[in-house]
């Protein structure tokens, strides 16, 4: 964001460093959240997890709805009590230090919370402000990240009459004032249009290559494949799986897949006839899904059986079919 | 990030200045300026409201009802009728701004504005939210008190030097109920809660806390309901500073008591939105 980038490689007032450990921003061991209930037993969110996030780099939360990220999301960000285990941000303990972890964070939550009754450009002057930021440096750092959300023509504007997208590249701006050192973003491109999600995308590519470490929850697989370096699979409250997209695309899934879509009420006495084909087989409530190496092959096969699908499409794997083959179910209902 | 530069721009330099969190003052300090920011296009609406508010009410109750009242019966001391309820309105308002003020801003930031969500992702702590939420309330209260005290006064309403110290009685008073007020809108997810206060809460204590008329003619088992609300200590002690019949006693008892109602209310309030706003719930 406009800092002078001086990383010298060798040595700093003459001590070295080593550039080839970068630093660990977070640290999470066993961390747990439960939320007591006025009756019953207290209910688990988060159920002990570990993970890492490095600097400079993206990382993802990749689960279906009450996964357990958000809830996670919100103990990075300060904003909810550590039940259990250990979470450690810049060395600091959230549940003792929330103000001055916060104070290196940027927030862009869920739902946008921006005071629609003021204009665009106040509202990065008030959240400035919550960082006791100068009135110059905000005026300043205000104007450029408009410019970079692309929201300068729009900076005496109401809040009120940003479209959803907008909305969405002003709360990122917002979270963008104090120069923060890692942004954190909960379900960024939830609920706006595809044309919407591009813009918002292409903007966290370009942070990426700023160096800001970007940890951002997901449910949409294409979003983590194109932006994640690394990331995890959550699945009621764990993480069921770590690594690089691909590399947990080679690790659960083949190369291709052929997704078979039959006729009501044949699908499951074809399923049985595909028995043998490929890999591996997955039982959709619409479709079968075929995992092969090589779907051409697969959808030659299926044919040579004697079995004729409505539709037939090979891609590629994805992480929804990481996601599925770990869960059993799919990401998005 | 850039810390390998020995002279840091200025940029950088408030950047490394942003993360050493001061004291919870001033980042409640940071709060009420939000909200200076929210009114401060507004302000003439309401400044306009607060100097007519009290000027009719003065002239209806004091030219009209009084009129009528001084004409028939005499109040204890002798006193006029305008005389009479002028402090205890000048309390009441407290009240009823502390209650407003208390209700909406705090829910309407919740549930709908979301600026308190957006502020605690920042140094904000919750209890920094509230305080500084509540000086903005003060603020208003006082403002509200002190164009009505000079109402008062251009009523010739105010009979003892002691009677300047009933604005800050009114202050206090306002205060137990705006902090009481933010303690359970905080905890609230719909406005429900904050009708049935009004109706519930607010009317009957503005009606029967010895405001409009002498707490002696309620019925003898009212008289501990009235000694127990903070608004029936505020009026009394407010009429007893601007009629001059204040005395140090009565005056003791009536501030402890509200100090106390503020101190509980203080509590939580600070309790309830931290309990809310870190998601423990």
């Amino acid at each position: 964001m406009g800092r002078e980038v001086s990383v010298v490689p060798g040595s700093v007032d003459g001590v070295s460093e080593i550039p080839s450990s970068p630093e660990v921003l977070i640290r999470a061991e066993g961390l747990v959240k439960t939320f007591a209930k006025k009756q019953g037993p207290a209910f688990t969110a988060v159920a002990g997890i570990d993970f890492e996030v490095r600097r400079g780099e993206v990382f993802g939360f990749l689960g279906p709805n009450g996964a357990g990220k958000s809830t996670t999301m919100r103990m990075i960000g300060c904003v909810s009590p550590v039940s259990g285990g250990r979470l450690s941000l810049f060395g600091m303990e959230p549940n003792s230090q929330g103000p001055r972890i916060r104070a290196r964070l940027g927030v862009v939550p869920q739902e946008d919370s921006l005071d629609l009754e003021m204009r665009v450009r106040d509202n990065l002057h008030v959240y400035g402000r919550y960082f006791g930021l100068p009135r110059s440096i905000i005026r300043e750092r205000a104007e450029r990240l408009l410019e970079f959300v692309q929201l300068g023509d729009r900076a005496k504007e109401k809040v009120d009459s940003l479209s959803g997208g907008m909305k969405r590249r002003l709360t990122i701006a917002r979270a963008l004032i104090n120069d923060p050192e890692i942004l954190i973003l909960d379900e960024p491109t939830t609920g706006l249009d595809p044309q919407a999600r591009h813009v918002v995308w292409d903007r966290l590519y370009r942070l990426k290559q700023q160096g800001v470490t970007l940890i951002l929850t997901t449910h949409y697989m294409d979003e983590a494949e194109q932006l994640c370096d690394r990331l995890v699979v959550m699945d009621k409250g764990r993480i069921a799986a770590e690594g690089t997209p691909r590399e947990l695309i080679e690790q659960y899934a083949t190369r291709e897949v052929l997704e078979l879509r039959f006729p009501l009420g044949e699908q499951e006495q074809a399923a049985e006839k595909l028995e043998g084909i490929g890999q591996r087989l997955e039982l959709l409530p619409d479709r079968v899904l075929v995992y092969a190496e090589d779907g051409e092959a697969a959808l030659a096969e299926v044919r040579g059986r004697g079995l004729e699908p409505m539709t037939a499409l090979v891609r590629r794997s994805s992480l929804e079919d990481v996601f599925l083959h770990l869960t059993g179910r799919t990401l998005v209902d | 990030m850039s810390t390998s530069t020995q002279i840091l721009t200025p940029d950088a330099a408030a950047t490394e200045r942003s993360r050493q969190v001061p004291g919870g003052l001033v980042l409640s300090w940071r709060q009420f300026r939000f909200w200076f920011t929210l009114f401060h296009r507004t302000w003439r609406g309401t400044v306009l409201s607060a100097i007519l508010g009290p000027i009719m009410y003065l002239t209806a109750m004091g030219v009209g009802i009084g009129t009528l009242i001084d004409q028939n019966h005499s109040l204890p001391g002798g006193v006029n009728y305008l005389s009479f309820i002028a402090p205890g309105v000048l309390a009441a308002t407290a009240m009823q701004t502390g209650i407003g003020e208390g209700s909406f801003p705090v829910l309407g930031s919740i549930k709908w504005n979301g600026n308190f969500w957006a502020a605690v992702n920042t140094p904000q702590r919750p209890e920094d939210v509230m305080l500084g939420t509540a000086m903005q309330g003060l603020m208003r209260i006082l403002g509200l008190c002190v164009v009505f005290f000079a109402s008062m006064l251009g009523f010739g309403t105010v009979h003892s030097a002691w009677g300047l110290l009933a604005l800050p009685v009114a202050l206090l008073t306002g205060a137990v109920f705006l902090f009481a007020m933010m303690s359970f809108s905080v905890t609230l997810d719909t406005d429900q809660g904050l009708t049935i206060v009004f109706r519930f809460v607010m009317t009957p204590l503005f009606l029967f806390s010895g405001t409009f008329f002498p707490w002696q003619q309620l019925p003898g088992w009212m008289h501990p309901i009235a000694f127990a609300t903070p608004l029936w200590h505020g009026v009394e002690l407010s009429r007893e500073l601007t009629l001059g019949t204040v005395d140090a006693g009565s005056a003791l008892i009536h501030v402890g008591y509200l100090l106390a109602a503020l101190a509980l209310a203080y509590w939580l309030a600070r309790r309830n939105f931290r309990r809310r706003l870190y998601l423990d719930r």
